[in-house]
């Protein structure tokens, strides 16, 4: 494995990215999609701006609890994917979960999933999926355990190294037939978070469901997105990380990337090809290939951040 | 035995025959006809019957035969069960008249309803 050190070798750490292998590089940065070609990476300028690299990881639905087929399992699987973290050559700063941390918002799962995490050494930052929002309080076991500080049901922002990371709930008081949904107070609240920030500070914006519209008839997206859209359209660099459709697609829309993730229980079917959104029942041999975490950085010199999607059997 | 006797006989005899008759078919009908109508299967992320139709004063019972837990809760907060995993259930009374739709609140694109009626 190479030695590098991110401060100071830019070439060597896109060298590293290389050798993620199995993973895919994404990276986003003035609304230019798809994946570099590590030829023009390497040859493209660095540009002078205030964040100083770094990495993070997304994890995602791990469903503790989850029993049944393609995965008897959740809670082994979660703790693969752990391992996986802390075998990363660059260690993360923090880790995100964006949510159904577990399948029924029991006490239990939420300790396990919690004890597991604890393993990394490193702080957590969660928002809830409908899954954990199942207790007798509707989310309030979620948020005693995993949403202190925060408002409303759940949601905060919080500033790292020059990168603005906004946290969105969009899984509580759904609507009959509709999908995911913001509400009037959370966008209030984001209005006046983003006001007054330079339009050059990068935006990394997580919430469990997509915030772009990935299949109405599943209910994956969410309903009142456009108008958190329209207030994030200004800055230079906006990257939306969600969960929930267990399965890796993005988007560019303008400056803001969307991309999602996949789970580490479960993978299920790409829109429309099954009769419902359900566990996608492959044949255990496949099982690790479609289950696995996001590795984020910032590359020095850029404001681009680029993830690095990898599966649990690499 | 006299006329009107074996009269009053035959037409006693036939009157339970038809009666007998009357209640077989009646209970045949019954058996031949749609499954218990007051049950709504849970599948697929879909309610099975999407507007369930019931005397008042008819228990609905909900079972969630998928692999992923749902609920079932009235639009109008009549009725909200707690989180049903694979094989659970859910029965609510409905002893008032009207229509009550519903949803599942994990999966609110899974919508339908029940209506009573006399």
């Amino acid at each position: 494995m190479l030695g590098y050190d991110l401060d100071s070798d830019r070439r060597g750490f896109l060298k590293c990215m290389a050798w993620a292998g199995t993973g895919a590089l994404f990276a986003f940065g003035a609304g230019v999609p798809t994946s570099i070609g590590l030829d023009s990476a390497l040859a493209a300028t660095p540009r002078r701006t205030g964040v100083r690299p770094f990495t993070f990881v997304q994890l995602s639905d791990s469903h503790i609890g989850f029993n049944k087929p393609p995965n008897a399992d959740a809670r082994a699987t979660f703790r693969e994917a752990i391992a996986k973290v802390k075998a990363l050559p660059q260690q993360p700063d923090f880790i995100i979960h964006t949510g159904d941390v577990s399948q029924l918002s029991r006490d239990d799962e939420f300790d396990d999933a919690e004890q597991m995490l604890k393993a990394t050494g490193l702080p957590v930052f969660f928002v809830p999926g409908e899954h954990d929002m199942l207790d007798l309080d509707g989310g309030k076991a979620f948020l005693n355990r995993f949403g202190k500080g925060t408002k409303g049901a759940g949601w905060y922002s919080f500033d790292h190294r020059g990168v603005h990371f906004i946290a969105l709930v969009n899984v509580a008081d759904l609507k009959p037939g509709g999908m995911g949904n913001l509400g009037a107070e959370q966008l209030k609240w984001l209005k006046a978070d983003l006001s007054g920030r330079p339009s050059s500070t990068p935006i990394v914006v997580f919430a469990h469901i997509p915030l772009w519209t990935v299949y109405a008839e599943w209910g994956w997206g969410t309903d009142d997105a456009a108008e958190a859209l329209r207030l994030l359209e200004r800055f230079g660099s906006v990257t939306v990380l969600n969960g929930h459709i267990h399965q890796i697609t993005q988007k560019v829309e303008g400056r803001i990337a969307f991309h999602t993730a996949r789970s580490t229980a479960f993978p299920q079917p790409a829109p429309g090809t099954a009769p419902s959104p359900g566990p996608l029942k492959v044949p255990p041999e496949q099982l690790h290939g479609m289950l696995g975490i996001t590795d984020a950085l910032f590359v020095r010199g850029h404001d681009r951040i680029a993830l690095i999607d990898s599966t649990l059997s690499a | 035995m006299t006329r009107p006797f074996k009269m009053l006989t035959f037409q006693a005899a036939t009157l339970v025959t038809s009666a007998l008759m009357m209640s077989t078919v009646a209970a045949m009908t019954k058996a031949a006809s749609a499954p218990p109508p007051d049950v709504v299967h849970i599948g697929n992320f879909t309610f099975n019957q999407s507007a369930l139709t019931v005397h008042p004063g008819t228990t609905v019972t909900w079972v969630n035969d998928d692999d992923i837990p749902h609920t079932v809760v009235s639009k109008d907060g009549v009725f909200k069960s707690k989180v049903l995993d694979t094989g659970e259930r859910f029965s609510f009374t409905f002893a008032k008249a009207g229509q009550f739709a519903y949803f599942c609140s994990i999966h609110p694109h899974m919508t339908a309803q029940v209506i009573v009626k006399a």
